[in-house]
């Protein structure tokens, strides 16, 4: 069985695990869906058996209320106008998935692409994830879980128009082909459009097994193809969670505590409802909601706001503290997560050993559109509109706060201004607390938050130190490899915990990226300490990769020249068992002109990182100025991530995926003094700009593997990359992440 | 009440003129391609034309611009004809599409000011404005292109 697959055999256990099921059921009941019969969501292959009325009966317009439209299944629409509705599960928060669904679909579809609309599913049980059981995007797992599913719902779509065709015209079904949206019969030179057909083709019964394409014959998949979305991306129509307008909508702030955990002991509103335009304040769990006609009166009201907070446990954290706890815990080994063969004998044969720490901070999402949510609550029903990527939990948790069973409650999944996991949050914080405004509201309201509500808002990526041993022997070659890491679980106390932790404790989200480590060090140990802190966390692009991805591939770099090795030949000889692996190394090497000559005082430096199934190798150019100012010249990226959907989108999400990791890399950090959160808006929360970006270049690896994740394997390279290239430049080895000027400053003429 | 021109056409609102005109145009006239990322002239994201200068709208107060011309996304073009439109889509530069309102709106100013920006004058004139994506390698290309088309256009 290849990695994949045990991935996701195990991850369909998991999804079919009882305590798994129980939120499940409780959250994607579906009122009455007779017609609806879903089988085998289990095995991956969700197959919808019959016509749908229900999701055929949600017209487009006005002028289609009354056409016949054909809906075979829950994932497309055929109206007589030709228009082609493709109907997505998984949120589009830039990643391109509303470009990609709509591929594979119609790869077997085979409907004019000009005429393909995207539609983001409602929330209901057809739409989960096919591993994860729920309605979801998350774990850059969109492309693997929909590949055979679109594909499939495209191709039943397909028969059925051929057949109707066929039954109207009197010949066999199988003369016919489909092309551009056109059943032909080739021999008679009959032609009818798929719209003319919609009619005929709802009449009849879905086989139950379509045959699909041999990707041999594929003519979308792996072609590059312009985004759908674009042309609502550039001329103000795309609509994202902040834009949606109810009638007779209301606008809310909330303030919240200044400390995680922090409560509401009193507070005056007095200056705050003089304020023309303030309809309301009150007291909410999470803290103190001003409702207003408009966003702007409601942002001077919680300025005027008086509030007495009771601070709470958490009023004396220090991020100071927090590192120093960090450090001495991670001089005892914790739990161990991973152990092959005898590492503490190994450690003392070795001829040489070499020891390091490892810091990475707190770091906030900051997705470009704030958070926000609009909730429409009325007796018996509550409608919300927001960009979320959990769709499944979001509507369990707002049902409970609206004291209303699940299908009452509806949720409009709209375009996501970024999501890169803080908008799947365990707890649906910005979705619950939006449903609590709107019960003292009284009338339809959106919440919004400000830049800085968001960035002190918690839900950080978790802060982590990672402690390393490395023994060599006398040839150099790393024969021991200990690792202990020290961070908080982030799914720890979720309903996920019981998927993720195992009996000892180990939230594998924590370990990843090192107890799976690719390189063939044949005594090793990964241990772990889980620290419990105040502060909330949650899964930030890349999750335990993005620290495990830097501290690894750094200290790796370290064991290389401790060892006199070149740290490319080094990561070849351990990667002689992982020939993907081994090729993507290979080609980001030559593709960057490994080891060739480079101007002074610039340095090369490499990076490789397995996650999400996906294998990507960095090389990063960087020099560093007399003031310690860092400069990253080049990027070059290999990546093989199995077959490519549409080869332009991951190149794109490898771009970006490359500045996500150097802004981390190089300019972020989410500190706590007292408890509070020191940063606030981007002049303390600084993000990469356009005169530091460098030049970037993508490889992809060609693949008939099946296809693997996207959107997060491209960021755990990128800081150790630039770390490595950084002590070839300077001598100066970064450990601790933001890179300080102070950390690089003054460091030997570089060679090339 | 405050009266101006929003892409082309007169309008009046009662907003209290110390209101950012991010909010009047996005809350009381509804147009909302012009979008709020930072509140403090950070981010770009709110970029809109005021007599042809790129301003922030979320620091500008309304009385600001009373009288005046404001352009917003939504005016550039009808038909996605604007140069830049044009290259944004044949170069597939947005991934969420957030900020790209406020990019195109920065790059427009630039293109009407030097109509072949070298790589500094992007830097310059685009360094104002946040990608959280990281589609600025993406930018500067779709500006060079827009550069280029938009010659064609007056050469035709």
């Amino acid at each position: 069985m290849s990695r994949l697959d045990e991935r996701l055999k195990s991850k369909r256990e998991l999804a079919t695990a009882d305590t798994f099921v129980a939120v499940s059921a409780k959250t994607t009941r579906i009122a009455r869906r007779d017609f609806l019969k879903t089988t085998a969501a289990a095995a991956g292959g969700l197959c919808i058996a019959a016509y749908v009325p229900e999701l055929a009966a949600r017209p487009v317009s006005n002028a289609l209320a009354n056409a016949t439209v054909f809906a075979p299944n829950a994932f497309v629409r055929i109206a007589a106008d030709e228009s082609v509705t493709v109907i997505a599960n998984h949120s589009e928060m830039g990643q391109g998935i509303y470009t990609s669904l709509p591929m594979l679909l119609n790869e077997e579809l085979q409907a004019d692409w000009s005429r393909i609309k995207v539609e983001a599913a409602p929330v209901d049980a057809a739409y989960n994830h096919t591993v994860f059981g729920i309605q979801m995007t998350g774990g850059s797992t969109t492309t693997p879980s929909e590949w055979e599913r679109f594909r499939k719902m495209g191709a039943m779509a397909r028969v059925l128009l051929i057949d109707a065709a066929a039954q109207n015209w009197g010949v066999p079904a199988s003369e016919c082909h489909a092309e551009k949206g056109v059943v032909v019969h080739a021999a008679s030179n009959k032609k009818a459009t798929y719209g003319s057909l919609a009619g005929a083709a709802s009449q009849l019964k879905p086989p139950a097994n379509v045959p699909l394409k041999d990707p041999k014959q594929f003519t979308l998949i792996g072609k590059p193809t312009r985004r759908l979305d674009t042309p609502s991306k550039v001329n103000g129509t795309a609509q994202f969670g902040l834009d949606v307008r109810v009638p007779g909508m209301l606008f809310a702030l909330v303030a919240r505590p200044p400390v995680f955990g922090g409560k509401v002991v009193s507070f005056d509103a007095t200056e705050t409802l003089k304020i023309p335009g303030v309809r309301a304040v009150e007291q909410i769990p999470s803290g103190v909601a001003v409702v207003a006609e408009r966003y702007w009166p409601a942002k001077l009201g919680r300025e005027k706001l008086r509030i007495s907070w009771d601070d709470g446990p958490n009023a004396k954290l220090s991020t100071s503290q927090m590192l120093d706890d960090f450090s001495r815990l991670s001089r005892s080994p914790g739990t161990v997560a991973k152990k092959t063969g005898d590492p503490a004998a190994a450690l003392a044969n070795a001829w040489k050993t070499i020891t390091a720490e490892y810091d990475v901070p707190y770091l906030a999402h900051a997705m470009m559109e704030p958070l926000n949510c609009v909730v429409d609550l009325r007796a018996g029903s509550c409608e919300i509109w927001t960009g979320t990527q959990f769709e499944t939990v979001d509507r369990a948790n707002a049902a409970q706060v609206a004291g209303l069973a699940p299908e009452k409650v509806q949720i409009h999944t709209t375009l996501l201004g970024g999501g890169f996991g803080r908008r799947a949050n365990p707890a649906s914080d910005f979705v619950v607390e939006a449903v609590h405004v709107a019960k003292v509201a009284g009338a339809p309201v959106k919440v919004v938050w400000t830049r800085e509500d968001d960035l002190a808002g918690g839900w950080y990526r978790p802060m982590w130190h990672d402690r390393f041993t490395a023994g060599l022997d006398a040839q150099g070659d790393p024969i021991a490899w200990t690792h202990t890491i020290a961070g908080q679980s982030i799914t720890e106390g979720t309903p996920f915990a019981p998927y993720t932790i195992n009996k000892d404790g180990i939230d594998s989200t924590s370990v990843e990226g090192a107890a799976d480590l690719l390189y063939g060090i044949p005594n090793l140990q990964v241990d772990l300490h889980s620290p419990k802190i105040g502060v909330p966390v949650q899964w930030w692009r890349s999750v335990g990769h993005s620290h495990t991805g830097f501290s690894v591939e750094g200290f790796f770099d370290e064991v290389a020249h401790a060892g006199g090795k070149d740290p490319y030949e080094l990561r070849q000889k351990l990667l002689a068992n992982q020939p993907r692996m081994s090729a993507v190394l290979r080609l980001v090497a030559e593709k960057a002109g490994w080891g060739k000559p480079l101007p002074p005082r610039r340095g090369r430096g490499i990076a490789t990182h397995f996650s999400f199934d996906s294998y990507v190798a960095q090389v990063i150019e960087a020099s560093v100025d007399k003031d310690g100012t860092v400069r990253v010249h080049r990027v070059v990226c290999a990546v093989d991530c199995g077959r490519t959907v549409n080869p332009d989108i991951v190149r794109a999400q490898m771009e970006g995926g490359i500045i996500f990791g150097l802004t981390a890399a190089l300019k972020t950090e989410i500190t706590l003094e007292n408890g509070r959160v020191q940063q606030h808006n981007f002049y303390d929360y600084p993000m990469l700009r356009m005169f530091e970006s460098p030049e970037i270049e993508v490889h992809i690896v060609p693949s008939e593997q099946n296809p693997t994740g996207v959107g997060e394997p491209g960021v755990p390279p990128v800081a150790p990359a630039l770390a490595n290239a950084i002590f070839a430049a300077t001598g100066k080895r970064v450990r601790r992440l933001p890179i300080r000027a102070s950390d690089v400053v003054g460091g030997k003429e570089a060679k090339s | 009440m405050t009266s101006f021109f929003l892409n082309g056409k007169s309008v009046t609102v009662e907003d209290h003129p110390s209101t950012p005109l991010l909010w009047v145009i996005r809350d009381s006239l509804g147009l909302t391609g012009t979008k709020f990322g930072c509140g403090m002239a950070l981010c770009g994201a709110c970029t809109v034309h005021l007599d042809g200068d790129a301003i922030r709208s979320c620091v500008a107060p309304l009385s600001r611009v009373a009288g005046k011309h404001v352009t917003t996304i939504e005016g550039l073009s009808n038909d996605l004809s604007h140069p830049l439109q044009r290259a944004w889509i044949e170069i597939d530069v947005p991934q969420c599409g957030y900020c790209q309102s406020g990019q195109i709106m920065s790059a427009a100013v630039l293109l009407q000011e030097n109509s072949k920006p070298t790589d500094e004058d992007i830097d310059e004139a685009m360094s104002g404005n946040i990608c959280r994506c990281g589609t600025y390698s993406r930018i500067r290309r779709a500006i060079h292109r827009a550069a280029e088309i938009a010659a064609e256009k007056s050469s035709s």
